[in-house]
C-alpha cells in the first residue's frame, strides 16, 4: 500500500487488514498515534485521513491505501506549534498525557467544522475520547482558547 | 529526555564505586548513607545521588518516577531552587536503581500517616515496615509520596552541591565562599565574574561535599510555590515524548500474550499450529500461566496470540462474584480482626436499647487501567540484563529479573520510562516477569512484550473488594454513636507477597481513610476484619482510602440525617481537628453551602484525611429526563505548602474525576475467576461529557509538606452518594452506583 503520511510518501507490504495505527507505529516508526484499547473505545489513536478525525486502529490498511495521513507530529512541532498544541501547553492540560495526542487530533478538527464551538458541542465531539488522568476541564478551556486564536489570526 | 537519556544511560554504571563525593544529605546524616549510584568519569562530577554536571551542563536526577502527576517536574523544581539552576537550561533523568533512592515518606504514608487529632500513636509495626524498607533500599514510587519524600532530601542534596561548586570557586581564587553568589548555574564572584557549573568539573573531583547548609527560606524561592511550565508538557502535546510503549532497541522483535483469562490459572499444554502458520510470527513460548508469540510486529503477534489454544486449569478464587461477597460477609469474626485503631467512648453501652440504626456497604474490584498498557523491553546475554519499561518499583525489578534469569540484581540493568499513567498499576512488575522469561528462551535478542488492552484488563490486580457494617445512634439531634465494622482482604500481603515478602502485623490499609476520621463522636469505633484472600489485588489510587472514605463519610450521613441535623454544620460541630475543620469552612464558603436545594438538586459533603491530607469535596447533582447529571464541584485540601499551584489544580481536578467516575460506572466482577470486564466500554470511567466544574482551593494550614496525587480520591464517592440522595432519596450504599441509578 501507498500512503502519505505527514506530508512524507511510504510504501509498505502489510496485510489488508492491518489497522492503519500499527502501520504507522510498528511499519514507519510514528509512535505520536498511541495504542490505548483497539476498539475505539478512547480515541488515544485519532489522526486525519484525508482531513478527517479518525480512530486509526478501525482503519484497515487496504482503506487507508492512498491516503493522506496527519499525525500529531504533522499537526505542529514544538518549535512550530499548532493553535491547539499551544492552547493545551498554555492551558498546561496534560499529566501522563498518553491520551493527548488524540484529544488534541480530535479538537483541531473540531475546529476545523466549528470554529466557534459552545461547551456542548464540546462535549458531544469531544466524549469519545478517554482521559484517564482527568483533564477534561483542562481540554474545554483550551479548546476555547485555541477557538479564540484561531479566529483573531 | 531523549538526549539526556543517552548521556545518562552511557555515563550512569549501576554497581560501580563512585569515585566523586558520594555524600547524601538531609535525613542520610543519620546513618552511613547509601553509596552514591552515580559514577562519574573523567570531565564529569556528580555531586551527590541527584545532581549530576559534565561539561554540557547540569543534569538532575529525579528518581521518582512521572505516571502523569508532575513528579520529574516537583523534583526538578526542589533540586532547582537551592542549586541556583534555571529549569531550562538543564536536563533530568530518572537515574539508574539505586538503594540512595529509597523512600523516606513511602513507608509511614504506605502505613498510613496518623493525625495527631486522633492521639494514637504509629505502632512498631509501622515502624517496622520502614526499617524494612530502609534496609532493602526500597526506590518506590507511591502513597503520594514524592513531595514528603523529597521537600527537604532535595533541597538539601542540592544545596549542598552547590556551597561545594562555590568552595572549589573559592579554593581557586582565594575569595572565601561567604563571599561568592550563585545564579543560573554559575558561581559569581564579588567583581561579577561568572563561573559556569559545568566548568568547575575538575575543581570539585574529590573534594569532599559540605554538608550541614541551612535551606532558604520559602521568602526566597524562585520556582516552588509558583506556576511552572511542566517539563514534559511541549513534548506531550506534541506526540514528541517517548513513553515506555513508544521505546526501540536495536534488533528487538515484538511479542504478545495470551495468558489464561481465569486469573492466576495456569496452563497444561497448548496447539499453536495455526499461531505458528501466520505472517510474520517467529516462535511460541511458554511463559508462566499462558504463553507469549514472538513477530515481527506488535500487531501479528496480537492477532497470532488469539489463535493459539490452550488447556487452562481453574483460578484460584470463588467460582461467582456472590461467592466473593459471601467470604467478605462470613469475615466479620473475632477470629478474623486485624486492628481496632479507633475506639471512643464505650460503643457496647452506647449501642444497648434505644433504636440503633444499621446499614451494609460495599465497594467493589476496580481496574487501573492506565491508557497506555503494560509493556516491558528486555534483553538478556550471558552476563546480565537490561529492561526498559515504564515502572515505579526499579529496585523490586532487578530482584525478580535476577530470579528468573539467574543472576545477580546487580547485573539488571533498569532504564526507567516515562508512563502513561499508572494509578498504581506500576506497583507491580508482571509484564517484566513474563518478558523476562521469554528473553531468557531466546539470549541476545531483546523482546519486547506489550499487553494488550484486553490482557491488560483480564490480569489487572484490582483494587480490593471491601464491605462495612455501620450500628449507629443518634440523640438530641446529634451523632452520637457510629460503630464502623470493615471487612476486606490485605492488599498490602497480596502486593507483597508477589515480591516475596511478607509485612507483619495488621494491615492498615483494611481501615484506611475511616478509624482516622477527625471526628468527636462520644462513641465511634472501627473495626477491621482480615478477609481470606480472593482474587490477587494491588494498590488504586488512594488504596484502601478509596472505600473507607466512601464507607465513613456514608455511615455518618445516614446517622445525620437520622438526626435531623444538616451534613456540613455536624461535620464542623463534629471535628476535633483544626486543620480539618478550615478545609470544611473553605468548602462551606466556596459552594455557599446550603443542604437544601430543591428543584431536582442536590448536594452533598464528604471530608477524608489521606495520606495525611485533609480534604473536603462538596459535589452538587441535578435529576434530568437523561439521568444524574454532576454539575459542580468544589474541593478544599490542606497540603502544608503548595509547590506548584497549576498541577496542584490538575492533579486535584484529576484525582475528583477519578473517584466519581469510578464510583459511577466501574467494577471488575470475577466469573469463573475471568473478570467480566476486557475493555473500557465494560470499564469507562467518567468522559468528558461527564465532568463537571471542579473548583480547588489549596491550604497551608497543616505542619507537613505533603503529595496532593490520591487524597482528592477518596471524598468524591460519597459526596456524590449524598447528593443523590438529597436530590432523590435514593441512599447509595454499594459502588458502582449505576447499579441502582442513571447518569447522565
Amino acid at each position: 500500500m501507498k500512503l502519505t503520511v505527514d506530508g512524507t510518501d511510504h510504501e509498505v507490504d502489510v496485510e489488508a487488514d492491518m489497522p492503519l495505527l500499527w502501520v504507522l507505529r510498528d511499519e514507519l516508526g510514528i509512535t505520536g498515534p498511541k495504542y490505548g484499547c483497539g476498539i475505539a473505545q478512547c480515541g488515544a489513536c485519532t489522526v486525519h485521513m484525508d482531513g478527517v478525525a479518525v480512530r486509526s486502529c478501525q482503519i484497515p490498511a487496504s482503506a487507508a491505501d492512498g491516503a493522506e495521513v496527519t499525525t500529531i507530529e504533522g499537526l505542529g512541532q514544538p518549535d512550530a506549534l499548532h493553535a491547539v498544541q499551544a492552547a493545551w501547553i498554555e492551558h498546561q492540560v496534560a499529566q501522563c498525557g498518553y491520551c493527548q495526542s488524540g484529544q488534541i487530533m480530535q479538537a483541531a478538527s473540531l475546529l476545523e467544522l466549528n470554529p466557534d464551538p459552545s461547551d456542548e458541542e464540546i462535549d458531544r465531539v469531544m466524549a469519545g475520547n478517554l482521559c484517564r488522568c482527568g483533564t477534561y476541564i483542562r481540554i474545554r478551556a483550551a479548546i476555547h482558547t485555541a477557538a479564540a486564536k484561531m479566529q483573531g489570526a | 529526555m531523549g538526549r539526556v537519556g543517552t548521556i545518562a544511560r552511557r555515563t550512569f554504571l549501576v554497581g560501580a564505586a563512585a569515585i566523586a563525593g558520594g555524600v547524601a544529605f538531609g535525613v542520610y546524616k543519620v546513618r552511613r548513607p547509601h553509596e552514591n549510584p552515580l559514577k562519574a568519569g573523567a570531565g564529569e562530577a556528580a555531586m551527590t545521588p541527584y545532581v549530576f554536571i559534565d561539561g554540557e551542563g547540569v543534569t538532575l536526577i529525579t528518581p521518582r518516577a512521572d505516571s502523569g502527576q508532575g513528579a520529574y517536574s516537583v523534583q526538578a523544581m526542589l533540586l532547582a531552587e537551592e542549586l541556583d539552576v534555571d529549569l531550562d537550561a538543564v536536563r533530568i533523568d530518572p537515574g539508574p536503581p539505586a538503594p540512595a533512592y529509597w523512600n523516606t515518606a513511602f513507608a509511614p504514608e504506605a502505613a498510613e500517616f496518623m493525625i495527631p487529632a486522633a492521639g494514637v500513636m504509629q505502632s512498631v509495626t509501622e515502624t517496622a515496615v520502614g526499617v524494612m524498607l530502609k534496609l532493602a533500599g526500597v526506590q518506590v514510587t507511591g502513597g503520594s509520596s514524592t513531595v514528603p519524600d523529597g521537600y527537604e532530601k532535595l533541597r538539601a542534596a542540592a544545596a549542598s552541591a552547590r556551597e561545594t561548586l562555590k568552595q572549589a570557586v573559592a579554593d581557586d581564587t582565594g575569595v572565601a565562599r561567604a563571599d561568592l553568589g550563585t545564579e543560573s548555574g554559575a558561581v559569581i564572584l564579588p567583581d561579577g565574574t561568572r563561573r559556569p557549573y559545568t566548568e568547575l568539573v575538575d575543581l570539585v573531583a574529590g573534594k569532599e561535599p559540605i554538608a550541614d547548609v541551612a535551606l532558604r527560606d520559602p521568602s526566597q524561592w524562585r520556582y516552588l510555590g509558583q506556576p511552572v511550565e511542566r517539563l514534559d508538557m511541549v513534548a506531550k502535546c506534541t506526540g514528541t515524548q517517548d513513553y515506555g510503549i513508544d521505546a526501540v532497541v536495536e534488533g528487538m522483535v515484538h511479542a504478545a500474550i495470551f495468558l489464561n483469562p481465569a486469573q492466576g490459572g495456569g496452563i497444561d499444554g497448548f496447539d499453536a499450529t495455526e499461531a505458528k502458520s501466520m505472517r510474520g510470527v517467529r516462535d511460541v513460548l511458554p511463559v508462566t500461566g499462558g504463553v507469549a508469540v514472538i513477530a515481527d510486529n506488535t500487531w501479528r503477534a496480537m492477532q497470532a496470540a488469539r489463535k493459539v489454544q490452550a488447556n487452562w486449569t481453574p483460578a484460584p478464587m470463588p467460582d461467582t462474584m456472590a461467592g466473593h461477597w459471601q467470604v467478605l460477609g462470613e469475615s466479620f469474626t473475632e477470629d478474623r480482626q486485624d486492628s481496632r485503631k479507633r475506639d471512643d467512648g464505650d460503643m457496647e453501652a452506647a449501642l444497648a436499647g434505644g433504636e440503633v440504626l444499621t446499614a451494609e456497604y460495599r465497594a467493589p474490584y476496580v481496574a487501573h487501567a492506565p491508557l497506555e498498557p503494560i509493556s516491558a523491553i528486555m534483553r538478556v546475554t550471558d552476563t546480565g540484563a537490561e529492561v526498559w519499561t515504564g515502572t515505579q518499583i526499579p529496585r523490586f525489578i532487578q530482584n525478580n529479573v535476577a530470579k528468573i534469569v539467574g543472576i545477580e540484581p546487580d547485573d539488571v540493568v533498569v532504564h526507567a520510562l516515562m508512563t502513561g499513567g499508572s494509578f498504581g498499576h506500576r506497583l507491580e512488575d508482571e509484564v517484566v516477569k513474563r518478558a523476562a522469561e521469554i528473553a531468557v528462551q531466546m539470549k541476545g535478542t531483546p523482546v519486547k512484550l506489550t499487553y494488550s488492552r484486553e490482557e491488560d484488563m483480564l490480569h489487572d490486580f484490582p483494587r480490593h473488594i471491601a464491605m462495612a457494617r455501620l450500628r449507629g445512634k443518634v440523640a438530641g439531634g446529634q451523632v452520637e454513636a457510629l460503630d464502623l465494622d470493615i471487612a476486606a482482604p490485605s492488599v498490602t500481603a497480596s502486593q507483597m507477597a508477589r515480591q516475596g515478602q511478607s509485612v507483619p502485623g495488621p494491615d492498615s490499609q483494611i481501615p484506611a481513610g475511616a478509624w482516622n476520621a477527625p471526628l468527636a463522636i462520644p462513641h465511634f469505633r472501627v473495626t477491621a476484619y482480615r478477609a481470606p484472600e480472593l482474587a490477587p489485588v494491588s494498590s488504586w489510587r488512594s488504596v484502601g482510602a478509596s472505600y473507607g472514605g466512601f464507607f465513613q463519610n456514608a455511615a455518618l450521613d445516614e446517622l445525620i440525617h437520622a438526626a435531623g441535623a444538616d451534613p456540613l454544620e455536624e461535620r464542623l460541630r463534629l471535628c476535633n481537628d483544626d486543620v480539618t475543620r478550615k478545609v470544611l469552612e473553605a468548602v462551606g464558603e466556596m459552594s455557599s453551602w446550603s443542604g437544601v436545594l430543591g428543584d431536582g438538586k442536590g448536594r452533598g459533603i464528604a471530608q477524608t484525611t489521606s495520606f495525611g491530607v485533609s480534604c473536603a469535596e462538596v459535589v452538587e447533582v441535578s435529576q434530568t429526563e437523561r439521568g444524574i447529571r454532576i454539575d459542580k464541584v468544589w474541593v478544599a485540601a490542606d497540603v502544608g505548602r503548595v509547590l506548584d499551584p497549576v498541577n496542584f489544580e490538575n492533579q486535584v481536578q484529576g484525582g475528583v474525576v477519578w473517584g466519581l467516575g469510578h464510583a459511577m460506572n466501574c467494577e471488575i466482577t470475577y466469573e469463573g475467576g475471568v473478570a467480566q470486564q476486557s475493555n473500557y466500554h465494560a470499564h469507562e470511567g467518567m468522559r468528558l461529557h461527564q465532568c463537571p466544574e471542579i473548583e480547588v482551593r489549596g491550604l497551608e494550614n497543616g505542619p507537613r509538606v505533603l503529595g496532593v496525587g490520591e487524597p482528592p480520591v477518596p471524598p468524591a464517592a460519597p459526596a456524590l452518594a449524598a447528593a443523590i440522595f438529597a436530590a432523590t432519596g435514593t441512599r447509595l450504599r454499594e459502588m458502582p452506583f449505576n447499579k441502582f441509578v442513571e447518569f447522565a
